[in-house]
């Protein structure tokens, strides 16, 4: 069965070349006309390409990571815990077609077609920064709508403090599911005013087409400012909550790893220190530089957590 | 051909070339030769390589004294120095490849994990005690230590209990792989236990005329 995102008839779609100098336009301003050399966003991926406009204003201005970079080398422990598993093994996910169960808190709720929730909703390219709390980081331009503007489809009531996301459990699909490294299906959660915010992204594709399936098709978080473990691939729940959800990794090591999970450089992991980050396809010796406190989104998020002890609450 | 020269001309050689295998397969990674790849994160996969190989080889270095008893063969002791002078090779490189291509040579952070993460420590103090050893392992320095050398390179239990120890706290969550390397360690270490103290079955009769010592 094909993909049909958003029936946008050709008519609508600004041409390529339109957008990509308005982009650069745009991005040499935001650059303070520094350089306006931009890579081009078109990647050797074999799936369908998608409608979408670059959100400049909420992209960074830095040079992607390469397709591959991002395609091979993926944390997706449902196909296995090696960073090249997922690629090798994530052709046994059925993303197509796929449904999405609606839960909790919220007036409009229910099993919905993913095709039918995304009827209708522009798609936008953001090119944010994504880092691991491993320490590794890259840059990826995402094709997705604001988590905002999908919520709000399903009228979140007054108890909804938190919304919990679910992955697919199916260890047919999911091989790595049949060893138990994590407790499945994988859980992660937002505070609701988090999940509100302009910068957390509803993924579906990557590099201008559909998302591969080893980067979480057909339906991804992505939480810029959080480490990459928050941002839940092949989601196939939402719940609107009024406790703070149980997420996977805070269960499986609560020392390690908390709930909140912002890149933070003053507060390490037990184990490793996250002052500074290694960019991965970067040169030899000049890979590593400064981790910047919620992952360079400071200005925009920081502001949620006022008030809040980060060091306790990491 | 007599045995000394099958190892001098056979055995070693092989074995020589098999250890800088992995060194090589990576080194073809690293400038892409032979269609090898080290992946997205090629520091990563550096470090982790060498680091493995490093155990690996301390293993096999560990696994000399047990076979050699076992299959009654007391000359399998002839490769054991070029093994174990592998095994620090590999645990050089890998710190190289950490100080050097993962933290940068930002002595200060170098500093700062040393003493903050307990399982660079641990690493650290393992290579460190691996120097001795490497320093002490020719023929002359085994004829001057004489029967101190034996007691010096029984170091090379603990260093091998740190090094899998090093490996399981740095895994994030899968600790499969790391488990698998002590539960080798523990049925080498065991074997030594059980002939020291144990079934007279494990304790060497022939062996100790060519191969002097407990190792």
């Amino acid at each position: 069965m094909p993909v049909r995102f958003p029936t946008i008839r050709p008519s609508e779609i600004t041409p390529e070349s339109v957008y990509l100098s308005r982009r650069a336009l745009l991005a040499g301003v935001l650059a303070g006309a520094a350089s306006t050399a931009l890579p081009a966003l078109e990647a050797p991926s074999p799936l369908p390409k998608l409608p979408y406009q670059p959100n400049a204003q909420l992209s960074v201005s830095e040079a992607p990571n390469k397709y591959d970079e991002i395609t091979q080398y993926n944390n997706f422990y449902e196909f296995g815990v090696d960073k090249a598993d997922p690629a090798a093994n994530a052709h046994t996910l059925r993303p197509r077609p796929w449904s999405v169960a609606v839960q909790g808190e919220a007036d409009v709720t229910g099993t919905f077609n993913l095709e039918d929730l995304l009827k209708g909703q522009a798609l936008e390219e953001r090119i944010y920064r994504f880092r691991c709390v491993e320490t590794w980081a890259m840059v990826i331009p995402w094709i997705g709508l604001p988590l905002a503007q999908l919520l709000a489809r399903f009228k979140p009531n007054s108890r909804a403090k938190y919304v919990e996301f679910t992955t697919l459990q199916d260890p047919q699909q999911m091989p790595g599911q049949r060893s138990r490294v994590l407790e499945w299906p994988y859980v992660e959660g937002l505070r609701i005013d988090e999940a509100m915010h302009p910068l957390a992204l509803m993924v579906v594709g990557l590099y201008g087409h559909v998302l591969p399936n080893q980067n979480g098709a057909p339906l991804r978080l992505i939480v810029p400012w959080k480490y990459g473990f928050k941002s839940v691939k092949s989601i196939v729940k939402i719940r609107f909550t009024a406790t703070q959800p149980r997420t996977a990794w805070n269960v499986a090591a609560p020392n390690e790893y908390g709930f909140y999970a912002n890149v933070n450089p003053a507060v390490d992991h037990p184990r490793w220190s996250q002052a500074t980050e290694r960019r991965i396809g970067a040169p030899f010796l000049a890979a590593r530089r400064p981790t910047l406190p919620f992952n360079g989104y400071a200005t925009q998020v920081a502001g949620l957590y006022a008030g809040m002890d980060l060091r306790r609450n990491f | 051909m007599t045995v000394t020269q099958r190892y001098r001309y056979i055995y070693k050689p092989v074995i020589f070339v098999l250890s800088l295998m992995p060194l090589l397969w990576l080194a073809c990674g690293l400038f892409g030769w032979l269609g090898a790849s080290l992946g997205a994160d090629p520091v990563k996969k550096l470090e982790h390589e060498l680091g493995k190989t490093a155990l690996n080889l301390l293993l096999l270095t560990l696994a000399v004294t047990p076979l050699r008893l076992l299959l009654g063969n007391p000359h399998l002791l002839r490769v054991r120095r070029m093994l174990g002078l592998f095994a620090f090779s590999y645990v050089l490189l890998h710190f190289t490849v950490y100080v050097v291509l993962d933290l940068e040579l930002n002595w200060r952070a170098v500093g700062s994990e040393i003493v903050k993460r307990p399982y660079i420590t641990l690493g650290l103090l393992a290579l460190l005690l691996l120097v001795p050893l490497a320093v002490t392992s020719t023929q002359r320095m085994m004829r001057r230590l004489g029967r101190r050398w034996h007691s010096l390179h029984r170091l090379i239990y603990p260093i091998a209990i740190l090094g899998v120890w090093h490996f399981y706290w740095q895994v994030k969550r899968d600790v499969r792989e790391p488990l698998l390397y002590a539960a080798i360690l523990a049925a080498l270490l065991l074997f030594r236990v059980l002939r020291r103290y144990g079934r007279p079955a494990l304790t060497s009769k022939s062996g100790s005329a060519t191969a002097p010592g407990r190792t």
